[in-house]
């Protein structure tokens, strides 16, 4: 199981992560807003994901960092 | 294990590009290959004029800043006052490097000076607020452009890879882009050519990094990096223009 840790306050919400997840695991938390104003980028279901980076590799300020 | 985390070459100030500019994946891609080849202590970066004009305050390397397309005159000069000792490399973007500092740049691969630059194409000028581009497509809408770029009277694109290729001086130069994970990866490999190819002593190393401008071409950034592939990429083909060392051995 792959661990995934999101700095929040630099989410710029831009949703290219969401995207580039072949599982579909991320999305962008309508409920919750961050410093800057933006909807930051979550995992739905942990559990699932496999740890591929594919969404840290996209992320255009290094948000996420991904450990398995 | 940790699998991904932001590179060392880079510092904790958060970026100031628009959410979805790629900008922050080619600096990031830079300081991987910094820290991969371990050249951090001995880089030193020149900044440009345009969005990127302060990225010193995201690479943790030295940098300095130079005027508005004179990053390879700036990078020339650095490098040859101690050629052995530092590894030079600009970071400009289409405004800087092919209009303003057209000259410099084709003269700095003339040349063959033994310097890196990282070139960001995203067919606009940001910075300013999205006005057309030596770089902008035929018909694409503009600030300055509002009926789509005309070339009967603003001329045609540049393609500077194809148009440096044409010259005997440069070393190398690739053009790639960063719309989705596997272009991403092949980025990461031309950019570390691009640098070995200095260390190396070989000389000119141009990659052209097709970006997107989400803001200025009024898109989301999905829809952003699905229109590189759809109208940049046919106009900019991608791959390799020329690898001096690699054409010789061939020819041996």
């Amino acid at each position: 199981m792959a661990k995934l840790t999101f700095k929040t306050d630099i989410c710029k919400g831009c949703g290219l992560c969401v995207d580039a997840c072949p599982k579909k695991l991320l999305r962008l938390a309508q409920e919750k807003i961050n410093k800057k104003g933006h909807h930051p980028a979550e995992i739905t279901d942990e559990a699932a994901c496999v740890g591929c980076a594919s969404c840290a590799m996209m992320c255009p300020d290094c948000v996420i960092k991904v450990e398995r | 294990m940790v699998v991904f985390d932001k590179p060392h070459a880079l510092t904790d100030a958060p970026m100031h590009y628009c959410p979805g500019c790629t900008h922050g994946i080619v600096h990031r891609l830079v300081a991987e290959v910094i820290d991969e080849l371990g050249i951090e202590g001995k880089t030193i970066g020149v900044a440009p004029v345009g969005c990127s004009v302060m990225a010193y305050n995201y690479f943790a390397c030295d940098m300095i800043e130079a005027a508005h397309g004179r990053a390879p005159a700036v990078a020339t000069g650095v490098k040859r006052a101690d050629p052995e000792n530092h590894i030079v490399f600009t970071y400009q973007g289409d405004g800087d490097l092919a209009s303003i500092g057209m000259a410099e740049t084709v003269h700095a691969a003339a040349r063959n000076e033994n310097i890196t630059i990282i070139f960001i194409n995203n067919a606009i000028y940001g910075m300013t607020g999205g006005q057309m581009a030596p770089t902008s497509l035929p018909g694409q809408v503009t600030q300055t452009s509002p009926y789509g770029r005309d070339v009967k009277q603003c001329g045609f694109p540049i393609r500077v890879c194809e148009m440096l290729s044409e010259l005997d001086g440069p070393e190398y130069l690739e053009r790639v882009t960063v719309n989705n994970v596997k272009n991403i990866r092949q980025a990461k490999k031309a950019i570390k050519k691009a640098f070995q190819n200095q260390i190396d002593g070989k000389g000119f190393s141009l990659i052209e990094v097709l970006s997107s401008c989400p803001t200025n071409w009024g898109m989301t950034p999905k829809a952003a990096l699905e229109w590189i592939d759809e109208r940049m990429i046919p106009y900019y083909p991608l791959g390799v223009y020329k690898d001096r060392s690699a054409q010789e051995a061939q020819d041996k």
